[in-house]
C-alpha cells in the first residue's frame, strides 16, 4: 500500500512539471500574439518606450484607418485573393486527377509516373534554370509565374493518393465499370463528391501556400501593381524599417524628432498591418485545424 | 481473374504466340483505361515542364550561358565555374554558414517538438489541451514576411519589445538585429517559435498507436509515469524519429532561405549570407546565370549525397529508413 501511495507521489510530482512545461511553451507561443494585437490598438509612445507590454494602453485605432488608407496594401489584397483562388484551383485541377489515376493499381505505367515525380523531390534544376524556363515561356511579370511553377506538389500528391486508395472501395469502382461507366465519368461523380474531406485538406494546404508566399512574386513581378499583399509587407515591414534606422542615426535635433514622430506611426501601422494579413488565415484556421492535421497524418502513414 | 486464367494457359503453348497474346493483353489493359492517362497528362506536363526543363537546362553550369545563342547552342566551358566558386575567397564562409545554421536549427528544433509532444500526450484530453494545442499549431500559418516583420519589430534596438526585456531584466542589450553574433540565433529561435507546435502532429500520430495494455501491464509492475515514456512510448516513436531525422539531414544544405533573405542587412552578413542567397543573388540580381547555377547545382549535389548517404547508414544501424 506504502509502496503504491509513494508511486502515485512521483507520478504527481512528475505531471505537475508536466503541466508547468506545457504551460511555459504555452505562454512563450501566445505572448507575442498577444503583443502584437495590443500594440495594434495601442498609443505609440506607450509601445515604443515599453509602457505597454501586455494589455492595450491609450487605445487608438489609428493604425488600422492607415491601413484602410493605403491603397497598396489593398491592392496587394485583392491581388492574392485572385492569385490564391486561380493558383488554389490550378492546384487542384493538377493534383486529384493525378492522384487518382496514381491510386488505381489496374493503371498501367503507375510505377513509372511515381517515379517521375518522385525524383523532383530529391533533385532539382534550381533557381535559374527554373528561371530561365518560366522566361521563356513568356510568364514574367504576369500572374501565370506564380501560379505554374507551383502547379502541384509531389507529397500532395501522395497525400490525396493514400486516401483515395484508402476510402475508395475496389469494388465500387468494379460495379461502376460493369454498368459501363467511363473512368471519367467514375472520377467526377463517385470519388469526388467521397472525397470532400480530402479536398478540403489540399485547397487549405495549397491556400495557405499561396497566401503567404512572396518569393516567387519577388524574382517574377516588376510592376507594383501586381504586387501581391506579402511583397507589399516586406516593403512595409522588412524594407522601411531598415531605411529608417539608418537614417535615424544620422540625423539630430529636431530633424530627429520628426524622424521620431514618424517613426511612431511607422510602428504602430507595422502592427495593424502584420493583424491585417494574418487575420484571414489566423480566423478561419481552429475551425479547419482538423483538416490539417489529418492532411498531415495521412501524409505521415505513408512518408 | 478469367484473364489470368486464360494467360496461364497461354504460357503452356509456344512462346512465340505467349509473347503476342500478352503484348495484346498489355495493349488492352492500356487503352481499357485511356481516360486514366488523360487525367494524370496535366501532372506529367507540369514536372515535365517546370521540374524535368529545368534540369536539362543545369548544363549551362558547365557552359557560358549567353541568352542570345540558348542553351544549347552555348559554349561548353567545363568545371570553370565550380572552380572559381571553389576558389574564391567567399566559398569557406557560405559554406560554414550554411552547415552552421543548419546543424544549430537541426540540434535545437529537432528535439523540441519530441519533447512537446511527450508532454502533451501526459495531459488528459480536454479544454486545456485542445486550447495549447490550437494556439501553438497557430504560428505555422504565419507568412515568412510577416515572421521577418516580427523579428525586425520586436528586435528594434530602440523599441523592441524584446530589448526592453533585457534591459528590464538588468543587462545591455547587444544589437540583435546587426550583430553577426546573434543572427544565427535570433534564425534559430524565431523558428522554434513558429514551428515547434506544429512539429507535434506528426509525433502525436504515432504516439496515438502506443498499445494501451502495454501500459496497463507496466502500472501493475508498477512502472512510474516517467519510466513508461521513456520503456514504452519513446521506444514507439523511435521509427517516426528516425526517418524526419534521415529527411531534415537530407535537406542540411537547404536552410529556409526565404527568411534568412528577408532579415539579411550589410551589417549582419558576414554570418547570414548562405549559398541559397549568395545563388540568389549573383544569378537575379547580378545576372551572372552560370555562375549561380554551378553554384546551386553543387548545394543540390551535396543534398542528394548526405541523403544517400545517411539512408544508408540508418538502414545499416537500424530497420528503419527511407528506403
Amino acid at each position: 500500500m506504502a509502496a503504491v501511495i509513494k508511486e502515485s507521489k512521483t507520478d504527481r510530482l512528475f505531471l505537475i512539471c508536466n503541466y508547468l512545461y506545457v504551460a511555459i511553451a504555452f505562454v512563450l507561443v501566445l505572448y507575442p500574439v498577444v503583443y502584437i494585437l495590443s500594440a495594434s490598438i495601442s498609443t505609440p509612445s506607450y509601445v515604443n518606450s515599453g509602457e505597454m507590454w501586455l494589455l492595450p494602453k491609450g487605445i487608438t485605432f489609428e493604425g488600422y484607418m492607415r491601413v484602410f488608407e493605403n491603397s497598396k496594401i489593398w491592392v496587394g489584397y485583392g491581388n492574392t485573393i485572385l492569385y490564391t483562388v486561380v493558383g488554389t484551383l490550378i492546384n487542384l485541377l493538377v493534383t486529384l486527377p493525378a492522384a487518382y489515376a496514381l491510386s488505381r493499381k489496374d493503371f498501367v505505367g503507375r510505377g513509372f509516373f511515381m517515379g517521375m515525380f518522385l525524383v523532383t523531390m530529391f533533385f532539382s534544376g534550381g533557381l535559374i534554370p527554373t528561371y530561365l524556363i518560366v522566361k521563356q515561356l513568356g510568364l514574367v511579370n504576369s500572374m501565370w509565374a506564380l501560379i505554374l511553377p507551383g502547379a502541384a506538389s509531389v507529397w500532395n500528391i501522395i497525400v490525396a493518393r493514400t486516401f483515395f486508395q484508402s476510402t475508395i472501395p475496389i469494388e465500387l469502382q468494379e460495379a461502376a465499370h460493369m454498368d459501363g461507366c467511363t473512368n471519367l465519368r467514375l472520377f467526377l461523380k463517385i470519388v469526388v463528391p467521397l472525397s470532400t474531406p480530402i479536398i478540403a485538406v489540399m485547397a487549405l494546404f495549397y491556400g495557405v501556400g499561396h497566401w503567404n508566399s512572396y518569393f516567387n512574386a519577388l524574382v517574377y513581378l516588376n510592376d507594383q501593381s501586381k504586387y501581391p499583399l506579402q511583397m507589399v509587407l516586406r516593403q512595409i515591414l522588412v524594407l522601411q524599417e531598415m531605411s529608417t534606422s539608418a537614417q535615424g542615426a544620422a540625423t539630430s535635433g529636431e530633424a530627429a524628432m520628426a524622424m521620431n514622430a514618424k517613426a511612431d506611426m511607422a510602428a504602430l501601422l507595422k502592427y495593424a498591418v502584420i493583424i491585417v494579413a494574418t487575420l484571414p488565415i489566423i480566423a478561419v484556421y481552429p475551425f479547419v485545424q482538423r483538416y490539417f492535421v489529418q492532411g498531415v497524418m495521412i501524409g505521415s502513414v505513408k512518408g | 481473374m478469367q484473364r489470368n486464367v486464360s494467360n496461364t494457359i497461354h504460357n503452356d503453348s509456344i512462346s512465340e504466340v505467349t509473347v503476342t497474346e500478352r503484348r495484346k493483353s498489355l495493349w488492352k489493359r492500356i487503352t481499357r483505361n485511356w481516360e486514366l492517362y488523360l487525367l494524370i497528362a496535366p501532372a506529367f506536363l507540369y514536372f515535365l515542364i517546370f521540374h524535368y526543363g529545368p534540369m536539362y537546362g543545369i548544363q549551362i553550369a558547365f557552359k557560358n550561358f549567353l541568352p542570345a545563342r540558348g542553351i544549347a547552342d552555348s559554349p561548353w566551358v567545363g568545371f570553370t565555374h565550380f572552380k572559381r566558386f571553389f576558389e574564391s575567397y567567399y566559398f569557406w564562409d557560405l559554406l560554414w554558414n550554411t552547415l552552421s545554421i543548419s546543424l544549430y536549427e537541426l540540434a535545437v528544433g529537432f528535439p523540441l517538438p519530441i519533447l512537446l509532444a511527450l508532454a502533451f500526450n501526459e495531459i488528459k484530453n480536454g479544454f486545456f489541451k485542445r486550447t495549447v494545442q490550437t494556439v501553438t499549431y497557430a504560428p505555422h500559418f504565419i507568412s515568412v514576411v510577416v515572421m521577418a516583420g516580427i523579428i525586425i519589430t520586436f528586435l528594434s534596438p530602440s523599441t523592441g519589445i524584446i530589448i526592453k526585456f533585457i534591459e528590464w531584466a538588468g543587462f545591455s542589450a547587444p544589437s540583435l538585429l546587426t550583430d553577426p553574433a546573434w543572427f544565427k540565433t535570433m534564425y534559430v529561435l524565431s523558428g522554434v517559435w513558429q514551428s515547434t507546435g506544429w512539429g507535434t502532429i506528426i509525433y502525436l500520430a504515432a504516439l496515438s498507436a502506443v498499445d494501451p495494455q502495454l501500459h496497463e501491464a507496466a502500472i501493475m509492475d508498477g512502472a512510474s509515469r516517467f519510466r513508461r515514456i521513456i520503456s514504452i512510448n519513446i521506444p514507439t516513436i523511435i521509427p517516426t524519429i528516425t526517418i524526419l531525422l534521415i529527411l531534415s539531414i537530407g535537406s542540411i544544405l537547404g536552410v529556409g532561405f526565404e527568411k534568412i533573405l528577408l532579415l539579411q542587412n550589410a551589417l549582419n552578413m558576414s554570418s547570414s549570407d548562405v549559398i541559397d542567397t549568395f545563388v540568389y543573388r549573383t544569378g537575379l540580381i547580378n545576372v551572372q546565370y552560370s555562375f549561380s547555377t554551378a553554384v546551386g547545382l553543387f548545394n543540390s549535389a551535396i543534398n542528394a549525397v548526405l541523403l544517400i548517404t545517411v539512408n544508408q547508414i540508418a538502414r545499416r544501424t537500424t530497420e528503419h529508413s527511407l528506403w
